[in-house]
């Protein structure tokens, strides 16, 4: 037996390195291949659409307006896809963004602040601590009782949605102060709205915090065996309560937006968006079982989704056959997933 | 005239030849024992004969004439029953539930109970009547379900029973029942085809033996002319001169790394108090139930202790829970490296940094530099066979797979190493591997327990051997004076 625990001798240890460096580079270069399938698909899909449309799909305006129609469905299913990794399910994200924006507009109208980013802020941070609060909430029964987050969740739909309606006296609130104006309908060099700027930051920061970070790695063993994550010391109590908090305050990011764009917090506000939210993370190719997903693929879902509804509606297809188109598409993307992992399985 | 004859079948799947023109056959009545190391293509085989899989090529012969099958409802009535490794009960289901699955006879279009009473009454009093009926299959023990399996196959009139692996999870009277039911079956004139691993049972069930090595059959001989030590030549293709290897003895007045006094938790460990020295091996042995597997996990923190205290290095140790065991330098091995030891839809390199993934960071972030120069170490040092650190673990064989486990542990720097079974469906290569990894982690001065319900193992792998009876500890045996006859006599309650 050569001791394997002997410290690799010099020469033994450059092949190793260079071996570690080949595994990573292959590594490295199969993720950017993936992207980069998905990116070509994309382009090959936009080229097709474009053609049907007569060209006015690939118009600056238009394109800009599918983003914008996805800044919150996208915002709240990056916190989603968290939470699904898991092996969980967050149902109650669209009454977060209800009760978060309602929230967010009676503050911003009631507290002494100038129209300046400063009432903003403060707002934002109301906001998303209240949506983290109601994450925590949906968590603690998860972890502590181990009871379903199917049933935590779907209670918190309804608890968090009549705290809205009762907080709000059941009337929209039109906000008093145009410190949102910039984030409703502002854009950056005039051209990319605020609102999408802001998704693609969660985007970016939220898929370096899944692939790059500790608590990245531990979501998704969370995810594919909790009781060897478990063993391997992991605390996967904190690291599921905050899966959970990230789903609030990132579907409260969400209800920011939506404050935002219609300038007035509606207590049904989110109303059904929970399952737009889902929907996205699943045709980006998370697994509903847990343990696999990925953020840039809920990007390019809650995407494929917001093109798909442009596109029929630039065709004038009628909104009860959007419904079955896109019902259509959820399954087929589940489909093509499956059938993927087969192939891939042997 | 032979019962089933397979011909020249051949297997692949994408990039490996899994069978390469396995012939094999059965007589009426026999026991026919398949052995070779993991991946060698046994269970592949069997899978092609239950109707799992379609070979590629070659033919099978039932009574001698061709046969199809191309599921498992063909080859159910072709007489062959299957009995897997992981069993296949509706956990809530009766027994007799579970025997008529899908062939419950029916009565103007409903479910006719007492018709399907009477079938499973049948083939239970075949079986010696031992059963509970009145429980669902969860609550039955692993020899029970065994037997409801049988009880399967038989109401089906299976003529060949192929089992994988049947005493892996019995206690050694459990496996003295299922050979004495076997024996009685085959006198019925049922034949077995019997997988194992351990290849020290086979004297006592085998009629025949065929070896499998890299997908093709080697040879195929009567018990008697095949003698052990040419069995595992012919499976591993080089001649393994031990089995064990020399365990370097204890150094004199070597200190006490883990000491444990008065352990006690909810899940019957009922006072345990033990010392391991620095380079020693404690054999934990016992009959499956008896506490052993309890009595680690406790000292691991993975079952929360409830009374007694647990020293490292004589420092008290206070274990919560995984975390702190860690932290205290326990490293726990568990039995079942599926369900416990792997994350299996992660990279290779992904479960050996899980435990110590603080060691491989920069602040909150992974150092995936770091992180695949210790995989790539870790997998030329184990010799895991494997691509590259980003295979899924998943698709690795079992014997590679607890050397990912044993990575694991390996990276960090534990003081004890608590190993449960481990070599349980590992091939005689990887066990050699094993074995030697444990005396290398004695060099570095290392505690080691070890839970194994092999008797050869624990009697050939410790320095001490302790035998473990209703949780707690009944006798101790140093290595010169430990013999099977003695544990068993401990470990069954007919001695002290």
């Amino acid at each position: 037996m050569t001791g394997p625990l002997t410290p690799p001798a010099a020469e033994v240890r450059t092949v190793l390195d260079e071996r570690a460096g080949d595994a990573q580079r292959k590594a490295r270069r199969a993720w950017w291949l993936r992207v980069g399938i998905a990116v070509a698909g994309f382009i090959v899909l936009v080229i097709v659409i474009n053609a049907f449309t007569n060209g006015h799909f690939l118009t600056i305006g238009n394109v800009s307006n599918v983003l914008r129609q996805i800044t919150f469905t996208c915002v709240s299913a990056v916190g989603e896809t968290f939470v699904i990794i898991t092996g969980g399910i967050d149902l109650s994200v669209g009454s977060i963004m209800g009760l978060a924006g309602v929230v967010m507009g009676l503050f911003a109208n009631a507290v002494p602040l100038d129209n300046g980013p400063l009432l903003f802020i403060a707002t934002m941070i109301v906001g998303i601590a209240v949506g983290a609060a109601a994450g925590y909430v949906n968590a603690v029964p998860v972890v502590r009782l181990n009871l379903p987050p199917f049933i935590t969740t779907l209670a918190m739909l309804q608890i968090a949605r009549g705290l809205a309606f009762i907080l709000a006296h059941g009337q929209p609130i039109p906000l008093a102060t145009t410190a949102f104006n910039g984030l409703g309908t502002g854009e950056l060099f005039g051209q990319i709205p605020y609102a999408v700027v802001l998704m693609l930051v969660v985007v970016v920061v939220f898929a370096i915090v899944l692939t790059r970070t500790r608590f990245g790695r531990y979501t998704f063993a969370l995810g594919g065996n909790e009781e060897a994550a478990r063993l391997a010391g992991i605390n996967t109590r904190r690291t599921k309560t905050l899966v959970y908090v990230i789903s609030g305050a990132l579907a409260a990011v969400a209800g920011l937006i939506l404050l935002a764009r219609f300038g007035s917090a509606a207590p049904q506000t989110g109303l059904g968006y929970e399952l737009n939210v889902i929907a996205a993370v699943v045709v980006g190719g998370t697994s509903l079982t847990g343990g696999r997903g990925s953020i840039v693929g809920t990007f390019f879902g809650a995407l494929l989704i917001g093109v798909l509804d442009n596109v029929m509606n630039l065709l004038n297809i009628e909104s009860y056959t959007q419904q079955i188109v896109l019902g259509a598409v959820i399954l087929l993307a589940v489909i093509v997933d499956e059938l993927r992992k087969r192939l891939l399985a042997r | 005239m032979a019962l089933l004859t397979m011909t020249g079948i051949v297997k692949s799947f994408p990039g490996v030849k899994a069978l390469d023109g396995v012939s094999f056959s059965v007589e009426r009545g026999e026991v026919h024992a398949l052995v070779g190391e993991n991946g060698a293509g046994k269970s592949t085989l069997m899978k092609i004969l239950a109707g799992a899989y379609i070979a590629d090529a070659g033919t099978i012969a039932v009574d001698d004439r061709p046969v199809t099958i191309d599921g498992p409802r063909a080859a159910e009535a072709l007489g062959i029953g299957m009995i897997y490794q992981e069993f296949n009960l509706v956990p809530d289901l009766g027994i007799v539930e579970n025997i008529m699955l899908g062939i419950e006879p029916l009565r103007g279009g409903l479910l006719d109970r007492k018709a399907a009473q009477a079938d499973a009454a049948r083939v239970l009093a075949q079986l010696g009547n031992a059963l509970p009926l009145d429980r669902p299959a969860r609550r039955l023990s692993v020899a029970q379900q065994q037997m409801v399996e049988i009880a399967k196959c038989l109401v089906r009139k299976a003529r060949l029973i192929v089992m994988d692996e049947p005493t892996a999870a019995l206690s050694d009277r459990e496996t003295d029942a299922l050979f004495a039911l076997i024996a009685m079956l085959k006198a019925q004139g049922v034949a077995f085809v019997y997988i194992s691993h351990r290849l020290e049972e086979l004297p006592r069930i085998a009629d025949r033996i065929t070896v499998i090595r890299d997908g093709k059959a080697i040879e195929t001989r009567p018990l008697a002319e095949l003698p052990q030590d040419e069995m595992i030549r012919l499976m591993v293709g080089r001649s393994l001169d031990a089995h064990f290897p020399e365990l370097p003895p204890v150094a004199p007045g070597a200190p006490v790394v883990l000491a444990v006094d008065g352990l006690r938790a909810a899940t019957n460990v009922n006072g345990v108090s033990f010392a391991v020295h620095a380079g020693e091996i404690v054999g934990l042995a016992g009959l499956v139930g008896a506490g052993r597997t309890e009595i680690v996990r406790a000292i691991a923190g993975a079952d929360v202790p409830t009374a007694g205290e647990v020293s490292i290095d004589g420092r008290r140790a206070r274990i919560r829970d995984p975390h702190s065991g860690i932290a205290a330098g326990v490293a726990f091995i568990t039995e079942d490296r599926k369900a416990q030891g792997l994350v299996l839809g992660m990279s290779v390199r992904a479960n050996t940094t899980l435990a110590h993934l603080n060691a491989y960071s920069v602040g909150p972030f992974v150092d995936r530099r770091a992180e695949h120069a210790i995989a790539a170490r870790e997998i030329a040092e184990l010799r895991v066979r494997t691509p590259s650190g980003e295979q899924l673990v998943r698709n690795l064989s079992g014997g590679n797979q607890q050397k990912v486990v044993l990575a694991k542990w390996l990276i960090g720097e534990a003081r004890v190493f608590l190993f449960d079974e481990p070599t349980r469906g590992v091939d005689v290569g990887a066990k050699a591997e094993i074995y030697g990894l444990m005396v290398a982690l004695l060099a570095r001065g290392a505690a080691i327990v070890m839970v194994s319900s092999e008797l050869p193992e624990v009697l050939g792998m410790s320095h001490r051997v302790l035998v473990v009876r209703d949780g707690a500890i009944r006798a101790e045996f140093a290595r010169a004076e430990a013999t099977s006859e003695k544990i068993i006599a401990v470990a069954t309650g007919v001695a002290a």
